[in-house]
């Protein structure tokens, strides 16, 4: 089928986009930079464009929508519109042009703010209550994508939860760096269980999301890796995998939350070029368990990952001796 | 006096369903004769004859004071729910007694005699028939019991919860109602102000919803409508001179001769019908069926499902309460779980057989090898022993102990001990055997809820008996000053028991179906639970382990181990305990082992691992002469929990000829299977997961019920190899029942064979709480307990065979492998002890982590390292992996890495 997909020049994007190519799909592709994706045709322009948006849909029989304006600080309308703005216009584009499928990439974070999370499904996504401008937005886009699902337009929403691995800038990459600078605590012991996802599950399961849009419509998913690992395990694993020293301290998480949450006000009143060392998002995501039940998923996607993390970790390695 | 006749209770009381209230007008009697009176009262007979559906019987339901029918909305409604989902329907007619709830307000004095005619005119104007069971609480407990003794032809059977039928005399009234009774605070707190109802209503455990509350306080707004609420506690009958004693009286005698199925659910916590009222009501009605919801207080109706309880009890008591059956002779229902009187059986020889056919013999049957205070070691002959057992048996007799009444012994083991025991045992009283492995609590627990009748003791048992309140006539093991005595409300001594009891008759003995003992589970999960041996399982006990190990009266027994050391006499063989101190089986040494196989020649040794531990932690001081010894050991068994095979060699080898045995069991079968040191060598080949402990010994019988995708025991049992599950066991000596625990008897009977109705005649099965599976050679291999099943999203996981896989793992000492996360979707994590032990609570080490986890096929989300698990009290070695996974579960879910 022609499938468009957005913000494919992402980490997991551009995973999507290929994954779509390898499944014989004719994929176009809309993001501000080149894809970078073999066998895709791309459209550069950003999905806040009506008439860019507008002409990418036509004809397509499945959208599945990564594009999203995704960093823990900056500034809120932006967020606003970029994840809301873009998404209704996708949306609604997409349900004029007649096309029967709509995946919606969302988050976690969009139904859940900061408690510990230990085997819990997707639960409706809830704006009022999600933390940072990021998951409040992604929450209200989540909402508004469900809300087009109809007999013609099957939507489905995916929330791959902290995806990683090779080539990956946005929490590989940070984790080493900070790891390399000594900047990279473990909080209250690294003990909470964390779920993660290697890139490659992620991107198989949004595909299963758009094939099986028929059976699945109207309903949010939980994709990770099913295998929960202590933060620190997994900070310990990834730092080990890229050749760097692994984090040797550890701070209470109260004391991380508070820093962060000053640091965050700081940062919105000055915004830079570079993220803020450790907001009260980070913190929590790091120190309170998050951690999924996949049943769900698994079934009704019939999808099931086809890469463990240790593997996962394996191939890091490889790459970053290779790089 | 005001008067006001009946209504009906306001809409929107929480689960009162307003269709049930009735109004009824019932011509009085007594002093009410010549006018009639409103009821108010709950009555589904309607409803279920709307639905068609036909009835088993009534439950006539009577509250007491100061509550309404309001406390019956349970049963109300979940019997209609049972009966329209096709199980037996059961009406339930549940009253307002008059001047209480919404009934009429009379105005007019009513003590016991008054009320019991009220019902029976209330039933009268109902046209109420039978089958009729009762159902009373409180003082409401007394008027149904009142009604059921008067109206024998339609009464099928009686059901109570905390009640109380008799006040034995010199037994102060409660302190709550006594200063409720006293007169000037009687208008204050029961009618003037709501105190009694609100300190009645702030007993439940845990508390009340406030509108729950208030719907008890709904009829009792003003003083004039609390008016009875005085008049009951006026009526508590204090001494034989108040005006309701005789009818309390004529009750308490009548109880007793009722012959219908009987269900008694108690809240022990209560603070005015204390246990004491439970034992006596027991007395009364021996065949009950009784349950204690530990933790429960009075209003036990608001603390715990009693519904369920109640409709699950008619259910299964269905045949006979409906008339379909005719009632079995009395004391039948409680036998009809035993076995032992079973005409086709071995004929029945009483444990103190042993005793009598030596009582010639002047040879040693009894030694302690430090008694305390002496350096010598205590031996006492078989003629000794006997004439000991005879005196205190006829001066238990003569002092008022008799057969079905409890004796708690709170004496070390030695000689003494086994003297009171063979004594009490001979005239049919019930040894209760609690030990300080429970715990001072557990320990409290345990025999406040067997009641004892008598508590015999050396002074420190005594001390603790006073200071905790326990119950029961005080004899102490040595004599007592006089002081000394007073303080501890210590009768007499043991040597005033034998004086009493020389030259006097010993009584009639009891009968295989006559209870025993009492012995308590570790409390290793949930409170410790009394479990009831009667004579006949005792008799078997001793058979097994005399064929199994075959023990002559040559053999001479070394044991350190408390039940069995007090086999000996039994068994007809001199019996030695070494020099250690019991309570604390890591005191034993090597030395003192040898010591006491010198001094009796004995072939067999009893230990328990963690005296096992010291033993061979003591060897270098073996002498010469000691090694000598135990060359003459022929059989050596490690008893009470598991033991390592490593452990087992080390022990054996000091032992060189004796074969090493470690027995499976548990408290409610003690010897379930057995396994020798070659056969655990000759497992450790096989690939299946878990701790092998051979196979049943003798003609018992185990099976295992499969786990479902749920983790729960839910297949027949069968004999399938391979199949995990829960294992059931079978065997001539296991337990009769669990006192005073009829739901948890219920359910580790329930699913085998005897719960199922579907065992061959006498025989009785027990679901043990442990998971494993059996192997195509009939072995048993034990792989945890089935609350410690981590049920993950691919089925049930047991714990044991990780835990192995783990220990296996250079730098682990001792591992737990437990679940978190929601049940169904539980992660597996290790958490485990290291060499050298780590200091703080956290994630193993990387280099630690990943070889943990390559130990072992099942995935594991996390490898925690610990100080030190925890383990049970009187074992020291079973892993509390339920406190385990409570502290896995918070340190992983991000929380501060507290202590274990």
């Amino acid at each position: 089928m022609i499938v468009l997909v957005t913000g494919a020049s992402g980490f997991l994007g551009r995973a999507v986009a290929a994954e779509l190519v390898a499944a014989g799909h004719d994929v176009r592709a809309m993001q501000r930079r080149p894809s970078g994706a073999a066998g895709v045709t791309d459209i550069l322009g950003s999905v806040t464009d009506p008439s860019l948006v507008e002409r990418s849909v036509d004809g397509v029989e499945g959208v599945v929508h990564l594009a999203a304006k995704v960093s823990l600080a900056g500034d809120p309308r932006e967020f606003r519109s970029v994840n809301v703005g873009g998404t209704r216009l996708l949306v609604e584009a997409a349900e004029r042009a007649g096309a029967s499928r709509f995946v919606q990439v969302s988050s976690p974070s969009v139904a859940h703010a900061g408690s510990a999370l230990a085997g819990v499904g997707a639960e409706r996504a809830d704006p009022e209550h999600a933390r940072g401008d990021y998951a409040r937005t992604k929450a209200e886009a989540e909402l508004l994508a469900l809300d087009h699902d109809s007999d013609t337009l099957r939507v489905v929403a995916v929330r791959p939860h902290l995806v990683w691995g090779p080539g990956d800038t946005q929490l590989v990459d940070r984790i080493v760096d900070r790891a390399r600078r000594g900047r990279l605590p473990l909080l209250d012991g690294g003990t909470a269980l964390i779920d993660s996802t290697y890139v490659d599950n992620a991107a198989t399961g949004i595909v299963a999301a758009l094939h099986r849009a028929e059976e699945a419509h109207g309903n949010a998913y939980v994709i990770t890796n099913g295998e929960p690992r202590p933060v620190g395990d997994l900070l310990v694993g990834i730092c080990l995998a890229a050749g760097v020293a692994p984090p040797r301290w550890s701070i209470p998480a109260g004391v991380a939350r508070a820093a962060g949450s000053a640091i965050e006000r700081i940062w919105s009143i000055r915004p830079g070029s570079d993220e803020p060392p450790m907001t009260r998002f980070l913190a929590e995501q790091l120190s309170t368990a998050h951690w999924f039940d996949q049943r769900a998923t698994r079934r009704d996607l019939d999808w099931t990952p086809t890469v463990s993390l240790d593997e996962g970790l394996r191939r890091l390695a490889a790459y970053a001796g290779t790089a | 006096m005001v008067t006001e006749g009946a209504s009906l209770p306001p809409s929107g009381l929480p689960g009162l369903d307003p269709r049930f209230s009735r109004i009824l007008r019932v011509p009085g009697r007594g002093v009410d004769a010549g006018v009639s009176r409103e009821w108010h009262h709950l009555d589904t007979g309607d409803e279920l004859a709307r639905l068609g559906i036909p009835t088993a019987g009534t439950i006539l339901a009577v509250h007491g004071n100061p509550t309404w029918s309001y406390l019956w909305r349970s049963i109300v409604s979940e019997s209609v729910r049972a009966a329209e989902s096709g199980r037996p329907a059961w009406r339930v007619v549940a009253v307002d007694q008059l001047d209480m709830g919404f009934s009429e307000r009379t105005g007019v004095h009513r003590p016991l005699h008054q009320r019991v005619s009220d019902l029976a005119a209330f039933t009268e104007a109902l046209a109420l028939e039978g089958p009729v069971v009762t159902l009373g609480h409180d003082w409401g407990g007394v008027v149904s019991l009142g009604w059921a003794v008067d109206h024998g032809t339609s009464l099928a059977g009686v059901m109570l919860l905390n009640t109380a039928i008799h006040h034995p005399e010199g037994v102060p009234i409660p302190a709550p109602l006594r200063l409720a009774g006293a007169w000037g605070v009687l208008a204050a707190s029961t009618v003037g102000t709501t105190a009694f109802l609100d300190t009645t209503l702030a007993l439940a455990t845990p508390s009340l919803d406030r509108d729950v509350a208030d719907a008890y306080r709904a009829p009792y707004r003003t003083a004039e409508r609390r008016r009875a609420i005085g008049g009951f506690v006026a009526d508590i009958p204090v001494d034989a001179r108040h005006e309701s004693f005789g009818e309390l009286d004529r009750i308490a005698g009548a109880v007793a001769r009722l012959d219908v199925p009987a269900l008694m659910l108690w809240g022990p916590n209560d603070p005015i019908f204390s246990d004491r009222y439970l034992d006596d009501l027991a007395d009364r009605l021996p065949h009950a069926d009784v349950h204690r919801f530990e933790g429960a207080s009075h209003l036990v109706a608001e603390d715990r499902p009693y519904a369920d309880a109640v409709l699950t009890w008619l259910e299964d008591n269905g045949e006979r309460l409906s008339g379909l059956a005719p009632s079995p002779p009395r004391a039948a229902a409680s036998a009809r779980r035993t076995s032992t009187g079973s005409p086709d059986g071995p004929p029945f020889v009483p444990l103190w057989r042993g005793l009598d056919e030596r009582r010639e013999d002047d040879s040693v049957a009894v030694v302690d090898m430090a008694p305390r205070g002496k350096s010598e070691p205590r031996r006492v002959s078989w003629r000794q022993l006997d004439d000991r057992v005879r005196k205190l048996a006829a001066g238990l007799h003569r002092m008022g102990v008799r057969k079905g009444q409890r004796v708690s012994l709170l004496v070390q083991p030695g000689p003494t001990l086994t003297a009171v025991v063979y004594a009490c045992l001979r005239i049919g009283a019930v040894v209760v055997v609690a030990d300080a492995g429970l715990g001072v609590k557990g320990l409290t627990r345990a025999v406040r809820g067997a009641w004892p009748h008598v508590v015999i003791g050396e002074a420190l048992g005594l001390t603790a008996a006073r200071t905790l309140g326990w119950p029961g006539l005080r004899i102490s093991t040595a004599r007592l000053p006089r002081v000394a005595a007073v303080a501890l409300g210590v009768e007499c001594s043991l040597a005033d028991v034998i004086e009493l009891g020389t030259g006097a008759p010993v009584p009639a003995p009891p009968g295989p179906g006559d209870e025993a003992a009492i012995l308590f589970t570790s409390g290793s999960t949930g409170p410790a639970k009394g479990v009831v041996y009667r004579h006949g399982q005792l008799s078997a006990l001793r058979d097994v382990l005399a064929a199994h190990f075959d023990v002559t009266s040559e053999t001479g027994l070394v044991t350190g181990f408390a039940p069995f050391a007090l086999l000996g006499p039994a068994l007809g063989t001199r019996s030695v305990t070494p020099d250690m101190d019991v309570s604390a089986p890591r005191t034993l040494t090597a030395s003192a082992v040898a010591a006491a196989v010198r001094e009796s020649d004995a072939r067999i040794v009893f230990l328990s691992p963690a005296a096992i531990l010291n033993v061979v932690a003591t060897a270098d001081a073996l002498t010469t002469t000691d090694r000598a010894a135990l060359t003459h050991v022929r059989t050596f068994l490690s008893t009470g929990a598991p033991i390592g095979e490593q452990l087992l060699a080390s022990a054996a080898a000091l032992m060189p000829n004796a074969t090493p045995h470690t027995p499976y069991g548990m408290t409610e079968c003690l010897l379930v299977t057995d396994v020798t040191l070659d056969g655990i060598r000759a497992a450790a080949a096989a690939p299946d997961r878990g701790v092998c402990v051979g196979t049943p010994i003798g003609s018992n019988r185990v099976l295992v019920a499969a786990l479902d995708a749920d983790g729960r025991p839910t297949a027949a049992p069968s004999d399938e190899a391979g199949v995990l599950g829960e294992l059931v066991v079978s065997a001539p000596h296991l337990k009769d029942h669990y006192d005073r625990l009829w739901l948890t008897d219920r359910a580790a009977e329930n699913g085998t064979p005897s719960g199922n109705r579907g065992a061959a005649a006498g025989e009785r099965w027990h679901r043990t709480g442990d998971v494993g599976h059996l192997d195509a050679d009939g072995r048993v291999w034990v792989e945890g307990r089935l609350p410690h099943v981590i049920v993950t999203a691919d089925g049930p996981v047991a714990p044991v065979g990780a835990e192995q896989d783990v220990e296996g793992v250079e730098g682990v000492r001792r591992a737990a492998v437990v679940g978190v996360g929601p049940h169904g979707l539980r992660q597996a994590v290790a958490v485990v002890e290291t060499v050298p032990p780590t200091s703080r609570p956290g994630l193993a080490t990387p280099e630690l982590t990943a070889a943990v986890r390559a130990s072992t096929a099942l995935p594991l989300v996390a490898v925690l390292a610990v100080p030190q698990l925890p383990t049970d009290i009187r074992h020291n070695s079973k892993i509390d992996r339920s406190r385990v996974s409570m502290w896995a579960e918070s340190t992983l879910a991000g929380g501060k890495t507290g202590a274990l």
